[in-house]
């Protein structure tokens, strides 16, 4: 193991840190920007308080999230050059105005709207403040649609020509580029997690409360919504992540090869291997436990049709197996779960015991941080799964790292572990105690003491004639 | 269209980005190395209010300047970075610590002391880290093959300490100036007491970097010295000493806004300078900015944006400048 722990290993451990880490905030800050704006549409359309307080409440909590996805965010824009100059010098023709009309987007929204919708709640009229709100769950997913595309294109280059210096470069109109074949597939399955990460949260603390004080109408307006979203949304889910995993098997067989654990060719129809123990070296799983095919159903959607193995292509282009057979299986099993829990709440419903069922509450509680593992485990699963490229059967991870000494990477991979586990440790304490009190009548704004995650905030600009409050 | 080099373009609009990177984020940075020399309480959440409605803002323009070397000369980000590896790490992590700070230390009062370390110690991290990446870029890097062939302690160098140390001296400068202009009482009366050397200290830094750069290896000499293009550079030293005679004259006066003006002056002018030693080379002697350009058709599909977004921030910054005039308080901004 520790002969492994070369500079490119380290660099990829270091990256893989990073943005895992920076990814649980924009997941969050997603799908809460969105339920803000559905909460505050509602406010507006029933002029039901409830709504108003629930809004303020997770107000206060979206600002803190916000902040520490931008703080990580930095962290980004960098990683790709200081470990991975190699593929920044190539790629950068195609990916770089990608990424810059991301931080032009992200600026936009922040110098924009988000101080408006922060700290302009008694500064502005309610519709002026109801467009900030839309303008920043819009921009939120403008910002996803942008890091997604380039993502999607490192995974299915297309519209691209090789320069004589080698760099990857645009070959002439940028659509091919941006909507690339899988992007769309990417696309809704993220977003799709960020609503559901989003309402797993959201259902959490309502059910928390709920145990504390079933007649709560915050606790109760907020667990119901969630439980919605999960019993309509999950299926959703299951069938877009279905229909992203078709895709991949047209793009990257390799990469659904090694989520199924098919090393062997299956001529007459594939099994669905449910668990096992890959091992690349034999190549084959051990303690095998599958359906005939299913696989075949699944992938093919006919039980009969014929499957390539992992062995019909070289061993120097196969991903880890283990780590993306057992990260999918985990995302897949989450997913499960959250449907379950969707269609517990909905037959909660239908006996009227949504906020009356302590142990769907605790249920809830416990599924309530699933939605991270899931995102997570969906990242491992199609970034691992992709290895060993990073520009798709192009460009070599093992040839696209910077050249920097193993010490070096090291020595910053633990800095990175260090600071992100105290600081965001501490930004999560904050959030878990601003959920632990319930949404009260007449809920406080966030704070108007410098807390300031928020861009330049005309917001607090629209308050300073105002005086003090 | 080709007439218009857009190389020439990107190469102006990344600069503008790390000017106003320097001079925005330089004052909150200064604010932040010298906070431990504010006394707890009303004194330290003056200083903090003066910045807090605008240090993000300003930060932007760091990942500005970062995600456009990316896209617009791709080569030069692929050389640069690696060349300064430990210094952009440990400044990413100087501003993480710094920037929650900023909020936490509002949000838990039990522990304002330790987020008070924090934000200052991430302050100076990251204002060396920039000083001393500022000093290695000048003092040239290894490229072989259209890549960095050094090591990863290559940058560390007397020269790059000496421009690291300006540079947080030069950001303290800020700071203190902002101070003066932005507060009252004994928080303004502090910081008018430590502008004055920090004065005197940043003009000794620039004088001394500027002493050594033409006696590094490369051609930097012949760029300031011979004729007939000194005439033309001789105007920086000459408005050196003009802005540098008007800041302490402005600051004896009891002047509020005229020392922070001149001090951004004396930045604005080493800016300069750097142009002429460095242009058109963007790792000196080694690649020019055509060297390291991205197609054409990559930089005009980003410049499409820029020209459309950049206006606009830069008009939501002038505004919120112009609504958080006037002097701060203690209790967050009103």
């Amino acid at each position: 193991m520790l002969e492994q722990l070369d500079a490119v290993m380290l660099a990829r451990i270091q990256f893989a840190f990073t943005i895992s880490f920076h990814f649980i905030f924009p997941a969050f800050s997603i799908g809460l920007a969105s339920y803000l704006m559905v909460l505050e549409g509602l406010w507006l359309k029933t002029g039901e308080e409830v709504y108003h307080r629930l809004f303020r409440y997770w107000l206060k909590i979206f600002a803190v999230t916000f902040g520490m996805g931008v703080v990580s965010g930095i962290v980004m824009s960098y990683q790709i050059g200081t470990n991975w100059s190699v593929f920044s010098q190539k790629a950068g023709p195609v990916i770089g105005p990608l990424m810059a009309y991301e931080v032009l987007t992200a600026f936009f929204l922040e110098a924009g709207f988000l101080g408006v919708m922060l700290f302009g709640m008694n500064k502005v009229g309610k519709g002026l403040h109801f467009f900030a709100t839309v303008m920043v769950a819009l921009g939120t997913l403008i910002s996803a649609t942008w890091i997604i595309s380039v993502n999607s294109w490192m995974q299915t280059p297309v519209g691209f020509a090789v320069n004589d210096k080698g760099q990857f470069v645009p070959a002439g109109s940028w659509w091919p580029i941006v909507f690339n074949p899988s992007f769309p597939y990417r696309l809704v399955h993220t977003v799709i997690a960020a609503y559901l990460t989003t309402a797993f949260v959201v259902g959490a603390v309502g059910a928390w409360h709920l145990l504390k004080d079933r007649a709560d109408p915050g606790a109760r307006k907020m667990f119901s919504m969630a439980m919605w979203m999960a019993a309509l949304v999950a299926p959703v889910q299951i069938a877009a992540g279905d229909a992203h995993g078709l895709n991949t098997l047209e793009h990257q067989p390799v990469k659904v090869l090694a989520m199924e654990g098919d090393y062997a060719p299956s001529p007459d129809g594939a099994p669905l291997i449910l668990f096992g123990l890959p091992d690349d070296a034999a190549a084959e799983v051990r303690y095998e436990v599958s359906i005939p095919k299913l696989g075949s159903l699944i992938l093919k959607h006919d039980p009969d049709a014929p499957l390539p193995g992992l062995t019909d292509y070289p061993r120097e282009d196969w991903p880890p197996v283990a780590v993306v057979f057992w990260s999918f299986r985990i995302m897949v099993a989450i997913g499960f779960a959250m449907l379950g829990l969707g269609l517990w709440s909905l037959l909660a419903r239908y006996r009227r015991r949504l906020y009356d069922w302590p142990l769907l509450h605790r249920a809830a509680i416990a599924m309530g941080p699933s939605g991270f593992v899931a995102v997570i485990a969906g990242w491992v699963t199609t970034e691992v799964g992709r290895q060993p490229w990073t520009v798709y059967g192009l460009l070599r991870t093992a040839e696209s790292h910077s050249p920097i000494a193993a010490p070096a990477i090291a020595a910053s991979l633990t800095a990175f572990v260090i600071v992100y586990f105290a600081v965001f440790g501490a930004g999560t304490w904050y959030i878990l105690k601003l959920m632990g009190r319930p949404p009260e009548p007449g809920e406080s704004l966030p704070p108007q003491v410098p807390q300031r995650a928020a861009g330049i905030t005309p917001a607090a600009g629209v308050g300073a004639p105002a005086g003090k409050e | 269209m080709e007439s218009l080099d857009l190389t020439v373009v990107w190469a102006a609009i990344i600069g503008f980005s790390v000017m106003a990177y320097v001079v925005m984020d330089g004052f909150d940075l200064g604010i932040g190395i010298l906070f431990p020399t504010f006394k707890v309480g009303e004194e330290r959440d003056q200083a903090m209010n003066a910045i807090a409605p605008v240090w993000d803002g300003n930060e932007t323009w760091l990942v500005m300047g970062g995600g456009g070397l990316l896209a617009a000369f791709p080569l030069a980000y692929a050389i640069l970075l690696p060349a300064t590896y430990p210094l952009m790490i440990a400044m990413l992590l100087g501003l993480v610590f710094r920037g929650v700070a900023f909020e936490f230390r509002w949000r838990d009062p039990r522990h304002r002391a330790v987020w008070d370390v924090s934000f200052a110690a991430g302050s100076v991290v990251a204002a060396l880290a920039q000083g001393i990446t500022l000093g290695a870029i000048l003092q040239g890097v290894r490229v072989e093959n259209d890549a960095y062939a050094g090591g990863w302690l290559d940058w560390l160098s007397p020269f790059s300490l000496l421009t690291g140390v300006a540079v947080a001296i030069g950001y303290a400068l800020l700071g203190a100036c902002w101070l003066v202009w932005k507060t009252e009482g004994a928080g303004q009366r502090h910081a008018r007491r430590l502008a004055l050397p920090l004065g005197i200290a940043t003009l000794a830094a620039l004088a001394a970097v500027s002493a050594a750069t033409p006696f590094l290896d490369y051609d930097y000499w012949r760029r300031w010295f011979e004729m007939p293009g000194v005439i033309l550079t001789a105007q920086v030293p000459l408005l050196v000493v003009l802005a540098a005679a008007t800041f302490f004259w402005s600051l004896r006066r009891g002047r509020e806004r005229l020392p922070f003006l001149m001090a951004l002056g004396l930045f604005l002018l080493g800016f300069v300078g750097l142009g002429i030693s460095m242009y058109p080379y963007v790792v000196p002697q080694a690649v020019t900015i055509w060297d390291a350009a991205a197609p054409y058709e990559s930089q005009i599909f980003m410049l499409v944006g820029a020209l459309v977004i950049i206006p606009l921030i830069l008009a939501y910054t002038a505004w919120s400048y112009w609504v958080f005039r006037g002097k701060v308080g203690t209790h967050g901004y009103h």
